[in-house]
């Protein structure tokens, strides 16, 4: 990065985080430096990250010389406005940028929310949420390289992204019933195959695989949280 | 040529739906109010929200729906004339999204201090105070509105808390919103109400409190859901 202007951006996050990736691979679409802090959030939390984020304490946090912005899909649609020089997440038309924001607010609410609940509350109805979720994210996707159409690899594709390397975790974690010898998993590969390929294909991005994690990593750490959970 | 035309599918007693209507009248837009009856849905909101079946809807000329008031408000914002909704500078811009955001999170502590009972209750009561408090400072000083001399996306966005808040305390009589504890709120709530805009849209309070009071039952059981799901 030498030679680059430092615009003066500082990202706090926690290398799993979804939420933290997709600001990562933002970042890196925009060719935009920025300096990385890991933010150990399953100890104590830094002072900078409590004084940033008094509400929430927690990450990701850019900071842009010093002033926070908080919140991932704030933070990416930020950095569309202040650095309207570098590659749109969003796209130009405000018809196609709503249906951008009503996607991601739909990751956040039902992948993110349904996702976690396999920690906490392994049960079928998890399962099926799930289900009906990657089935409805498959559709939107249809015949689409990207969720961004024509504008191309965009908002709802580096929302969605990180989440797919706990797609494996999703199967894996997912309410096993162990009567009658029958598996009810979550086999993301059989629900949502286009959506298997649509992951392989945002891989294939420099900024996407800079920024994520093998899925085998991704699972151990849930393995984890899932002991913290005390659930097994 | 004339200009596409604008529906709007809602139901009168929805804060959400009251964002989208506030929106639209404020950027001068005229629109058709389809009234919704959510206990039986309608075709028409199968098939413009057919992922999440709920009120408000926005629908502009040919182009498929829009959905959830956020992203409506904003849509709004930016493809209308009139005056702007959003603040224009970066980092305001960035906090006001936050803060519509934290307001529609902690809908639920809201919900439960109202409807709920016992522990539950009393823990989400003093989150929902709190947060109230943390809204409060978002308040420019000396100004009447969060948007500053005008209404703006925060005050549309926080339009609930000015109108349906007395409401549904009313009903429960659970204090949230108190003079004492949020005194700058209450005036702002005051202030909005009585804009010569957003009053045009606000559910008429006898209504609204004859709509909302059989609800109760219903209420408190999503509360008691929402709490057991912590």
């Amino acid at each position: 990065m030498a030679g680059e202007k430092n615009v003066g951006l500082v990202l706090l996050d926690f290398w799993v985080s979804p939420f933290g990736q997709r600001c990562r691979i933002a970042l890196a679409e925009k060719g935009l430096p920025y300096e990385y802090v890991e933010e150990n959030i399953m100890a104590v939390k830094s002072d900078r990250l409590l004084r940033s984020n008094p509400v929430y304490k927690h990450i990701p946090v850019l900071l842009h010389d010093g002033r926070t912005i908080t919140e991932s899909l704030i933070i990416l649609q930020h950095l569309d406005q202040v650095f309207p020089d570098t590659r749109p997440l969003l796209p130009a038309d405000p018809y196609e940028r709503a249906h951008a924001r009503f996607w991601a607010d739909y990751v956040d609410k039902k992948v993110y929310g349904s996702g976690s609940k396999m920690y906490t509350e392994p049960q079928m109805q998890t399962n099926i949420e799930m289900v009906d979720i990657l089935k409805t994210l498959e559709r939107e996707l249809g015949e689409k390289e990207f969720f961004g159409g024509e504008h191309g690899f965009g908002f709802v594709d580096v929302a969605l992204i990180p989440f797919t390397a706990w797609f494996e975790s999703f199967d894996r974690y997912s309410f096993k019933k162990k009567s009658f010898d029958r598996y009810w998993g979550v086999k993301v590969a059989e629900v949502a195959p286009k959506l298997v390929s649509w992951a392989a294909r945002c891989q294939e991005r420099e900024s996407v695989s800079n920024s994520l994690y093998s899925p085998e990593k991704v699972y151990d750490f849930a393995g984890m949280m899932r002991k913290d959970f005390g659930i097994e | 040529m004339s200009e596409p035309t604008v529906k709007l599918i809602g139901c009168f007693a929805s804060p959400f739906v009251h964002r989208a209507e506030v929106a639209l009248r404020l950027k001068g837009v005229p629109y058709e109010l389809i009234e919704e009856d959510l206990s039986n849905k309608s075709d028409l909101l199968l098939k413009h929200n057919p992922v999440h079946q709920k009120v408000p809807v926005l629908i502009h000329g040919d182009r498929p729906a829009i959905c959830e008031s956020l992203v409506i408000v904003e849509y709004v914002d930016e493809v209308f004339d009139g005056p702007p909704l959003l603040p224009s500078e970066p980092l305001v811009r960035a906090a006001a999204r936050f803060w519509a955001s934290f307001v529609d999170k902690q809908f639920r502590e809201s919900w439960i201090a109202m409807w709920a009972d016992g522990e539950a209750q009393v823990a989400s009561a003093r989150e929902a105070k709190a947060n109230l408090t943390l809204i409060e400072g978002q308040l420019p000083e000396g100004k009447r509105f969060f948007g500053g001399d005008s209404v703006g996306y925060l005050d549309i966005v926080f339009g609930g808390i000015a109108h349906w808040m007395e409401m549904f305390e009313e009903i429960t009589g659970v204090p949230l919103l108190a003079e004492e504890e949020h005194p700058a709120l209450c005036r702002w709530a005051r202030e909005y109400t009585a804009d010569e805009i957003v009053r045009q849209c606000l559910p008429d309070r006898d209504r609204l409190l004859a709509a909302l009071t059989p609800k109760r039952d219903t209420f408190v059981s999503i509360a008691k859901a929402m709490a057991t799901q912590k």
